[in-house]
Protein backbone atom coordinates (compact mmCIF):
# COMPACT_ATOMS: atom_id res chain seq x y z
CA UNK A 1 0.00 0.00 0.00
CA UNK A 2 1.40 3.40 -0.95
CA UNK A 3 1.53 5.98 1.77
CA UNK A 4 0.23 9.42 0.86
CA UNK A 5 2.91 11.52 2.53
CA UNK A 6 6.04 9.38 2.38
CA UNK A 7 9.25 11.27 1.63
CA UNK A 8 11.96 8.78 0.75
CA UNK A 9 15.13 9.47 -1.21
CA UNK A 10 13.41 8.78 -4.50
CA UNK A 11 10.69 11.34 -3.71
CA UNK A 12 13.36 13.93 -2.91
CA UNK A 13 15.22 13.32 -6.16
CA UNK A 14 11.98 13.26 -8.14
CA UNK A 15 11.07 16.59 -6.53
CA UNK A 16 14.42 18.12 -7.44
CA UNK A 17 14.52 16.96 -11.04
CA UNK A 18 10.78 17.42 -11.52
CA UNK A 19 11.13 21.02 -10.37
CA UNK A 20 14.01 21.56 -12.81
CA UNK A 21 11.87 20.15 -15.60
CA UNK A 22 8.90 22.28 -14.55
CA UNK A 23 11.22 25.29 -14.41
CA UNK A 24 12.55 24.70 -17.97
CA UNK A 25 9.08 24.17 -19.44
CA UNK A 26 7.60 27.05 -17.48
CA UNK A 27 10.17 29.49 -18.80
CA UNK A 28 10.57 28.37 -22.39
CA UNK A 29 7.70 26.19 -23.56
CA UNK A 30 4.60 28.33 -23.60
CA UNK A 31 2.01 27.80 -26.29
CA UNK A 32 0.03 30.99 -26.91
CA UNK A 33 -3.62 30.26 -26.28
CA UNK A 34 -6.62 31.46 -28.29
CA UNK A 35 -7.33 33.96 -25.48
CA UNK A 36 -5.13 37.02 -26.06
CA UNK A 37 -2.24 37.81 -23.66
CA UNK A 38 -2.34 34.38 -22.04
CA UNK A 39 -0.47 31.22 -22.76
CA UNK A 40 -0.92 27.52 -22.16
CA UNK A 41 1.69 26.56 -19.61
CA UNK A 42 2.77 23.08 -20.61
CA UNK A 43 4.65 22.84 -17.32
CA UNK A 44 1.38 22.10 -15.49
CA UNK A 45 0.93 18.94 -17.56
CA UNK A 46 4.30 17.74 -16.31
CA UNK A 47 3.45 18.88 -12.78
CA UNK A 48 0.28 16.79 -12.91
CA UNK A 49 2.23 13.80 -14.21
CA UNK A 50 4.81 13.97 -11.41
CA UNK A 51 2.10 14.53 -8.79
CA UNK A 52 0.28 11.38 -9.93
CA UNK A 53 3.55 9.42 -10.01
CA UNK A 54 5.21 10.56 -6.79
CA UNK A 55 2.47 11.93 -4.53
CA UNK A 56 1.28 15.26 -3.14
CA UNK A 57 4.48 16.39 -1.41
CA UNK A 58 6.59 15.92 -4.52
CA UNK A 59 3.90 17.45 -6.74
CA UNK A 60 3.34 20.47 -4.53
CA UNK A 61 7.05 21.18 -4.08
CA UNK A 62 7.77 20.70 -7.80
CA UNK A 63 5.26 23.33 -8.82
CA UNK A 64 6.19 25.62 -5.92
CA UNK A 65 9.96 25.51 -6.46
CA UNK A 66 9.73 25.51 -10.26
CA UNK A 67 7.31 28.43 -10.37
CA UNK A 68 9.16 30.44 -7.69
CA UNK A 69 12.54 30.06 -9.42
CA UNK A 70 11.21 30.87 -12.86
CA UNK A 71 9.37 33.92 -11.52
CA UNK A 72 12.46 35.06 -9.66
CA UNK A 73 14.51 34.73 -12.83
CA UNK A 74 12.04 36.46 -15.10
CA UNK A 75 10.57 39.09 -12.78
CA UNK A 76 13.20 39.49 -10.07
CA UNK A 77 10.87 38.40 -7.32
CA UNK A 78 8.26 35.63 -7.18
CA UNK A 79 4.58 36.56 -7.38
CA UNK A 80 3.89 34.66 -4.17
CA UNK A 81 0.13 34.29 -4.42
CA UNK A 82 0.36 32.47 -7.77
CA UNK A 83 3.41 30.49 -6.73
CA UNK A 84 1.49 29.19 -3.73
CA UNK A 85 -1.56 28.49 -5.90
CA UNK A 86 0.65 26.48 -8.28
CA UNK A 87 1.93 24.44 -5.36
CA UNK A 88 -1.60 23.90 -4.06
CA UNK A 89 -2.89 22.74 -7.45
CA UNK A 90 -0.20 20.07 -7.88
CA UNK A 91 -0.40 19.09 -4.21
CA UNK A 92 -4.13 18.42 -4.60
CA UNK A 93 -3.59 16.44 -7.81
CA UNK A 94 -1.07 14.36 -5.87
CA UNK A 95 -3.85 13.15 -3.56
CA UNK A 96 -4.83 10.76 -6.36
CA UNK A 97 -1.43 9.02 -6.03
CA UNK A 98 -2.36 6.13 -3.69
CA UNK A 99 -5.24 5.18 -5.99
CA UNK A 100 -3.07 4.84 -9.11
CA UNK A 101 -0.52 2.22 -10.05
CA UNK A 102 1.23 3.69 -13.06
CA UNK A 103 4.61 2.17 -12.12
CA UNK A 104 3.11 -1.25 -12.67
CA UNK A 105 1.67 -0.42 -16.03
CA UNK A 106 -1.92 0.13 -14.92
CA UNK A 107 -3.60 3.22 -16.31
CA UNK A 108 -6.93 2.33 -17.88
CA UNK A 109 -10.13 4.25 -18.56
CA UNK A 110 -11.14 4.27 -14.90
CA UNK A 111 -7.79 5.75 -13.87
CA UNK A 112 -7.95 8.37 -16.61
CA UNK A 113 -11.31 9.56 -15.33
CA UNK A 114 -10.10 9.50 -11.73
CA UNK A 115 -6.98 11.53 -12.57
CA UNK A 116 -8.98 14.09 -14.52
CA UNK A 117 -11.61 14.54 -11.83
CA UNK A 118 -8.85 15.20 -9.30
CA UNK A 119 -7.01 17.62 -11.56
CA UNK A 120 -10.10 19.65 -12.50
CA UNK A 121 -11.11 19.98 -8.85
CA UNK A 122 -7.52 20.86 -7.91
CA UNK A 123 -7.25 23.53 -10.60
CA UNK A 124 -10.59 25.08 -9.67
CA UNK A 125 -9.66 25.26 -5.99
CA UNK A 126 -6.18 26.61 -6.71
CA UNK A 127 -7.03 29.24 -9.32
CA UNK A 128 -10.54 30.29 -8.35
CA UNK A 129 -10.14 30.21 -4.57
CA UNK A 130 -6.50 30.24 -3.44
CA UNK A 131 -4.93 32.54 -6.05
CA UNK A 132 -7.55 35.33 -6.01
CA UNK A 133 -7.84 35.35 -2.22
CA UNK A 134 -4.06 35.52 -1.79
CA UNK A 135 -3.87 38.24 -4.45
CA UNK A 136 -6.32 40.30 -2.44
CA UNK A 137 -4.77 39.53 0.95
CA UNK A 138 -1.08 39.82 0.01
CA UNK A 139 -1.14 42.37 -2.78
CA UNK A 140 -4.49 44.23 -2.36
CA UNK A 141 -5.27 43.74 -6.04
CA UNK A 142 -8.77 44.80 -7.12
CA UNK A 143 -11.36 42.00 -6.95
CA UNK A 144 -12.42 42.28 -10.60
CA UNK A 145 -8.97 41.68 -12.07
CA UNK A 146 -8.04 38.76 -9.84
CA UNK A 147 -11.16 36.76 -10.63
CA UNK A 148 -10.89 37.39 -14.36
CA UNK A 149 -7.29 36.17 -14.27
CA UNK A 150 -8.28 33.29 -11.98
CA UNK A 151 -11.00 31.99 -14.30
CA UNK A 152 -8.69 32.16 -17.32
CA UNK A 153 -5.91 30.39 -15.43
CA UNK A 154 -8.25 27.68 -14.11
CA UNK A 155 -9.61 26.82 -17.56
CA UNK A 156 -6.25 26.91 -19.37
CA UNK A 157 -4.40 24.98 -16.70
CA UNK A 158 -7.11 22.35 -16.42
CA UNK A 159 -6.93 21.82 -20.19
CA UNK A 160 -3.14 21.52 -20.15
CA UNK A 161 -2.98 19.34 -17.04
CA UNK A 162 -5.71 17.14 -18.47
CA UNK A 163 -4.40 16.69 -22.00
CA UNK A 164 -0.64 16.56 -21.44
CA UNK A 165 -0.82 14.82 -18.06
CA UNK A 166 -3.15 12.09 -19.31
CA UNK A 167 -1.14 11.43 -22.47
CA UNK A 168 2.12 11.23 -20.51
CA UNK A 169 0.63 8.86 -17.93
CA UNK A 170 -0.85 6.59 -20.61
CA UNK A 171 2.41 6.50 -22.57
CA UNK A 172 4.50 5.87 -19.48
CA UNK A 173 2.22 3.09 -18.23
CA UNK A 174 2.59 1.36 -21.60
CA UNK A 175 6.38 1.21 -21.20
CA UNK A 176 6.09 -0.58 -17.86
CA UNK A 177 5.68 -4.34 -17.66
CA UNK A 178 2.36 -5.26 -16.09
CA UNK A 179 2.37 -7.22 -12.87
CA UNK A 180 1.78 -10.88 -13.63
CA UNK A 181 2.26 -10.35 -17.35
CA UNK A 182 4.58 -13.34 -17.55
CA UNK A 183 3.09 -16.78 -17.52
CA UNK A 184 4.82 -20.10 -17.14
CA UNK A 185 4.80 -22.21 -20.25
CA UNK A 186 3.59 -25.69 -19.74
CA UNK B 1 22.59 30.38 -25.18
CA UNK B 2 19.49 30.35 -23.06
CA UNK B 3 21.18 29.13 -19.90
CA UNK B 4 23.17 32.39 -19.84
CA UNK B 5 20.18 33.69 -17.94
CA UNK B 6 21.39 31.91 -14.88
CA UNK B 7 25.11 32.36 -14.80
CA UNK B 8 26.85 32.92 -11.54
CA UNK B 9 29.99 35.04 -11.81
CA UNK B 10 32.11 35.17 -8.71
CA UNK B 11 33.12 38.67 -7.62
CA UNK B 12 34.90 39.99 -4.60
CA UNK B 13 32.82 42.66 -2.94
CA UNK B 14 30.83 42.87 0.27
CA UNK B 15 27.52 41.77 -1.27
CA UNK B 16 29.04 38.59 -2.68
CA UNK B 17 30.94 37.90 0.51
CA UNK B 18 27.84 37.92 2.68
CA UNK B 19 26.66 34.49 3.73
CA UNK B 20 23.77 33.05 1.70
CA UNK B 21 21.72 32.84 4.87
CA UNK B 22 21.99 36.60 5.42
CA UNK B 23 20.94 37.32 1.87
CA UNK B 24 17.97 34.94 2.10
CA UNK B 25 16.70 36.45 5.36
CA UNK B 26 17.29 39.98 4.08
CA UNK B 27 15.42 39.14 0.88
CA UNK B 28 12.47 37.70 2.80
CA UNK B 29 12.29 40.61 5.27
CA UNK B 30 12.46 43.35 2.64
CA UNK B 31 10.09 41.69 0.14
CA UNK B 32 7.52 41.10 2.87
CA UNK B 33 7.81 44.69 4.04
CA UNK B 34 7.29 46.09 0.54
CA UNK B 35 4.55 43.54 -0.19
CA UNK B 36 2.65 44.63 2.88
CA UNK B 37 2.84 48.39 2.73
CA UNK B 38 1.00 50.67 0.32
CA UNK B 39 2.74 53.76 1.64
CA UNK B 40 4.60 55.32 -1.27
CA UNK B 41 7.15 56.95 1.05
CA UNK B 42 8.23 53.59 2.52
CA UNK B 43 8.23 52.02 -0.92
CA UNK B 44 10.45 54.73 -2.38
CA UNK B 45 12.81 54.19 0.57
CA UNK B 46 13.06 50.47 -0.16
CA UNK B 47 13.39 51.23 -3.87
CA UNK B 48 16.38 53.52 -3.32
CA UNK B 49 17.97 51.08 -0.89
CA UNK B 50 17.58 48.07 -3.17
CA UNK B 51 18.85 49.85 -6.27
CA UNK B 52 21.83 51.25 -4.34
CA UNK B 53 22.82 47.76 -3.18
CA UNK B 54 22.31 46.44 -6.73
CA UNK B 55 24.69 49.12 -8.00
CA UNK B 56 27.24 48.32 -5.28
CA UNK B 57 27.14 44.60 -6.03
CA UNK B 58 28.58 45.26 -9.49
CA UNK B 59 25.95 43.25 -11.35
CA UNK B 60 26.13 44.47 -14.94
CA UNK B 61 23.18 45.67 -16.96
CA UNK B 62 23.67 42.95 -19.59
CA UNK B 63 23.22 40.30 -16.88
CA UNK B 64 19.75 41.53 -16.00
CA UNK B 65 18.60 43.00 -19.31
CA UNK B 66 16.24 40.13 -20.15
CA UNK B 67 14.61 40.25 -16.74
CA UNK B 68 13.97 43.95 -17.02
CA UNK B 69 12.15 43.46 -20.33
CA UNK B 70 9.93 40.75 -18.86
CA UNK B 71 9.15 42.91 -15.86
CA UNK B 72 8.36 45.95 -17.96
CA UNK B 73 5.92 43.95 -20.09
CA UNK B 74 4.28 42.45 -17.02
CA UNK B 75 3.95 45.77 -15.23
CA UNK B 76 2.45 47.44 -18.29
CA UNK B 77 -0.17 44.70 -18.61
CA UNK B 78 -0.94 44.84 -14.90
CA UNK B 79 -1.37 48.62 -14.94
CA UNK B 80 -3.62 48.63 -18.00
CA UNK B 81 -5.74 45.74 -16.67
CA UNK B 82 -6.15 47.44 -13.31
CA UNK B 83 -7.38 50.64 -14.90
CA UNK B 84 -9.67 48.88 -17.38
CA UNK B 85 -11.27 46.57 -14.84
CA UNK B 86 -11.26 48.68 -11.70
CA UNK B 87 -11.01 52.37 -12.57
CA UNK B 88 -12.53 53.41 -9.24
CA UNK B 89 -10.53 51.11 -6.95
CA UNK B 90 -8.47 54.05 -5.67
CA UNK B 91 -11.63 55.87 -4.64
CA UNK B 92 -12.86 52.75 -2.85
CA UNK B 93 -9.63 52.54 -0.87
CA UNK B 94 -9.13 56.17 0.06
CA UNK B 95 -12.81 57.07 0.38
CA UNK B 96 -12.59 60.36 -1.55
CA UNK B 97 -12.70 61.30 -5.22
CA UNK B 98 -10.68 64.07 -6.86
CA UNK B 99 -11.27 63.97 -10.58
CA UNK B 100 -8.50 64.77 -13.05
CA UNK B 101 -9.90 63.75 -16.43
CA UNK B 102 -13.21 62.18 -17.35
CA UNK B 103 -12.96 59.84 -20.36
CA UNK B 104 -16.46 58.41 -20.14
CA UNK B 105 -19.11 57.57 -17.55
CA UNK B 106 -17.09 54.62 -16.25
CA UNK B 107 -13.52 55.72 -16.90
CA UNK B 108 -12.73 58.65 -14.69
CA UNK B 109 -9.12 59.21 -13.76
CA UNK B 110 -8.99 60.34 -10.14
CA UNK B 111 -6.03 61.39 -8.03
CA UNK B 112 -6.77 58.43 -5.77
CA UNK B 113 -6.57 55.96 -8.63
CA UNK B 114 -3.38 57.59 -9.84
CA UNK B 115 -1.80 57.33 -6.38
CA UNK B 116 -2.88 53.69 -6.05
CA UNK B 117 -1.47 52.70 -9.44
CA UNK B 118 1.77 54.65 -9.07
CA UNK B 119 2.27 53.16 -5.60
CA UNK B 120 1.65 49.70 -7.01
CA UNK B 121 4.08 50.30 -9.86
CA UNK B 122 6.90 51.32 -7.51
CA UNK B 123 5.98 48.53 -5.10
CA UNK B 124 6.68 45.91 -7.76
CA UNK B 125 9.73 47.72 -9.13
CA UNK B 126 11.28 48.04 -5.66
CA UNK B 127 11.50 44.26 -5.11
CA UNK B 128 13.06 43.44 -8.50
CA UNK B 129 16.66 44.14 -7.44
CA UNK B 130 16.20 42.11 -4.25
CA UNK B 131 15.44 38.87 -6.06
CA UNK B 132 18.21 39.49 -8.55
CA UNK B 133 20.67 40.27 -5.77
CA UNK B 134 19.83 37.09 -3.95
CA UNK B 135 19.91 34.84 -7.01
CA UNK B 136 22.87 36.31 -8.86
CA UNK B 137 25.21 36.88 -5.94
CA UNK B 138 24.65 33.59 -4.12
CA UNK B 139 26.71 30.61 -5.18
CA UNK B 140 24.15 27.96 -6.25
CA UNK B 141 25.93 25.38 -4.09
CA UNK B 142 25.48 27.61 -1.09
CA UNK B 143 21.78 28.13 -1.75
CA UNK B 144 20.69 24.85 -0.16
CA UNK B 145 22.79 25.41 2.94
CA UNK B 146 21.24 28.84 3.42
CA UNK B 147 17.72 27.38 3.12
CA UNK B 148 18.72 24.82 5.73
CA UNK B 149 19.91 27.75 7.83
CA UNK B 150 16.32 29.01 8.13
CA UNK B 151 15.33 25.60 9.56
CA UNK B 152 13.86 24.06 6.42
CA UNK B 153 14.36 20.27 6.51
CA UNK B 154 17.58 19.34 4.72
CA UNK B 155 15.67 16.87 2.58
CA UNK B 156 13.65 19.75 1.14
CA UNK B 157 16.84 21.79 0.72
CA UNK B 158 18.43 18.92 -1.14
CA UNK B 159 15.50 18.93 -3.57
CA UNK B 160 16.16 22.62 -4.29
CA UNK B 161 19.90 21.95 -4.66
CA UNK B 162 19.14 19.18 -7.15
CA UNK B 163 16.85 21.52 -9.08
CA UNK B 164 19.60 24.10 -9.45
CA UNK B 165 22.17 21.44 -10.29
CA UNK B 166 20.07 19.76 -12.98
CA UNK B 167 18.39 22.82 -14.48
CA UNK B 168 21.19 23.42 -17.04
CA UNK B 169 21.34 19.70 -17.89
CA UNK B 170 17.62 19.44 -18.53
CA UNK B 171 17.65 22.68 -20.49
CA UNK B 172 20.41 21.27 -22.69
CA UNK B 173 18.47 18.02 -23.16
CA UNK B 174 15.41 20.04 -24.06
CA UNK B 175 17.32 22.03 -26.69
CA UNK B 176 18.86 18.86 -28.15
CA UNK B 177 15.53 17.07 -28.41
CA UNK B 178 13.80 20.15 -29.74
CA UNK B 179 16.40 20.63 -32.48
CA UNK B 180 16.36 16.94 -33.35
CA UNK B 181 12.58 16.98 -33.72
CA UNK B 182 12.66 20.19 -35.73
CA UNK B 183 15.20 18.66 -38.11
CA UNK B 184 12.66 15.89 -38.67
CA UNK B 185 10.14 18.51 -39.74
CA UNK B 186 8.29 19.37 -36.54
CA UNK B 187 7.02 22.93 -36.77
CA UNK B 188 7.41 24.83 -33.50
CA UNK B 189 6.66 28.25 -34.94
CA UNK B 190 3.54 30.36 -34.73
CA UNK B 191 2.27 29.12 -38.09
CA UNK B 192 0.69 26.01 -36.62
CA UNK B 193 -2.68 25.74 -34.88
CA UNK B 194 -2.76 25.62 -31.08
CA UNK B 195 -3.79 21.96 -31.01
CA UNK B 196 -0.94 20.95 -33.36
CA UNK B 197 1.51 22.91 -31.29
CA UNK B 198 0.42 21.11 -28.12
CA UNK B 199 0.96 17.82 -29.93
CA UNK B 200 4.40 18.99 -31.03
CA UNK B 201 5.32 20.01 -27.51
CA UNK B 202 4.29 16.52 -26.38
CA UNK B 203 6.70 15.05 -28.92
CA UNK B 204 9.47 16.86 -27.10
CA UNK B 205 8.17 16.30 -23.57
CA UNK B 206 7.89 12.53 -23.85
CA UNK B 207 11.58 11.76 -24.46
CA UNK B 208 12.57 14.51 -22.04
CA UNK B 209 10.45 13.07 -19.25
CA UNK B 210 11.52 9.50 -19.87
CA UNK B 211 15.18 10.48 -19.70
CA UNK B 212 14.47 12.46 -16.53
CA UNK B 213 12.77 9.45 -14.95
CA UNK B 214 15.84 7.35 -15.69
CA UNK B 215 18.04 10.02 -14.13
CA UNK B 216 15.83 10.04 -11.04
CA UNK B 217 16.43 6.30 -10.65
CA UNK B 218 20.20 6.62 -11.06
CA UNK B 219 20.56 9.56 -8.68
CA UNK B 220 18.28 8.22 -5.97
CA UNK B 221 20.07 4.85 -6.03
CA UNK B 222 23.43 6.62 -5.74
CA UNK B 223 22.17 8.69 -2.81
CA UNK B 224 20.65 5.67 -1.07
CA UNK B 225 23.89 3.72 -1.46
CA UNK B 226 25.78 6.56 0.22
CA UNK B 227 23.37 6.52 3.14
CA UNK B 228 21.47 9.74 2.40
CA UNK B 229 18.81 10.60 4.94
CA UNK B 230 20.15 8.37 7.70
CA UNK B 231 20.61 11.16 10.24
CA UNK B 232 18.46 14.02 11.42
CA UNK B 233 21.02 16.69 10.53
CA UNK B 234 23.78 17.14 8.02
CA UNK B 235 26.65 19.51 7.44
CA UNK B 236 27.23 21.54 4.27
CA UNK B 237 30.40 21.80 2.26
CA UNK B 238 29.50 25.22 0.87
CA UNK B 239 28.33 27.06 3.95
CA UNK B 240 29.92 30.42 4.70
CA UNK B 241 30.29 31.16 8.40
CA UNK B 242 28.48 34.24 9.72
CA UNK B 243 30.74 37.28 10.05
CA UNK B 244 30.43 40.76 11.49
CA UNK B 245 29.16 42.20 8.19
CA UNK B 246 26.43 39.54 8.14
CA UNK B 247 25.10 40.64 11.52
CA UNK B 248 25.26 44.32 10.52
CA UNK B 249 23.33 43.57 7.33
CA UNK B 250 20.72 41.45 9.13
CA UNK B 251 20.18 44.18 11.73
CA UNK B 252 19.77 46.78 8.99
CA UNK B 253 17.19 44.68 7.10
CA UNK B 254 15.26 43.92 10.27
CA UNK B 255 15.37 47.63 11.11
CA UNK B 256 13.91 48.63 7.75
CA UNK B 257 11.17 46.01 8.04
CA UNK B 258 10.32 47.17 11.57
CA UNK B 259 10.14 50.82 10.51
CA UNK B 260 7.85 49.95 7.58
CA UNK B 261 5.50 47.87 9.72
CA UNK B 262 5.67 50.47 12.49
CA UNK B 263 4.66 53.31 10.15
CA UNK B 264 1.82 51.19 8.78
CA UNK B 265 0.53 50.29 12.21
CA UNK B 266 0.98 53.42 14.29
CA UNK B 267 0.98 56.31 11.82
CA UNK B 268 -1.18 55.16 8.89
CA UNK B 269 -3.36 52.78 10.87
CA UNK B 270 -3.35 50.24 8.03
CA UNK B 271 -1.62 49.27 4.82
CA UNK B 272 -2.57 52.44 2.95
CA UNK B 273 -1.20 55.93 3.44
CA UNK B 274 -4.04 58.35 2.89
CA UNK B 275 -3.00 61.92 2.00
CA UNK B 276 -6.56 62.79 0.91
CA UNK B 277 -8.14 62.48 4.30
Amino acid sequence: MKKLFEFKTKTIVATGLGAALFFVLFMYVKVPSPVPETSLQTAYGVGGFFAAMFGPIAGGLIAFIGHALSDALSYGSPWWSWVIASGVSCFLIGLVYPKLNVEEGEFGKKDIILYNVYQVVANVIAWLVVAPILDIVIYSEPVETVFLQGITAAILNAVVTGVIGTVLLVLYSKTRAKKGSLSKEG
Amino acid sequence: MKSKLFDYVERDNWVYNLSGLTKLIGFILLTFASMYTYDIRCILGILILSFTVLKMSGITFSQIKMMLYYVAAFLLLNQVLTFLLAPTYGTEIYGTSHEIIRFSERYVLTQEQLLYQVTKLFKYVSVIPLGMLFLLTTNPSEFASSLNGVKISYRGCYAVALTLRYFPDILRDYNDISLAQQSRGLDMSKKEKTSTRIKNVLNICVPLIFSTLQRIDVISNAMDLRGFGKHKKRTWYARKPMQKSDYVCLTACAGVALVVFGIAMFINGGRFWNPFY
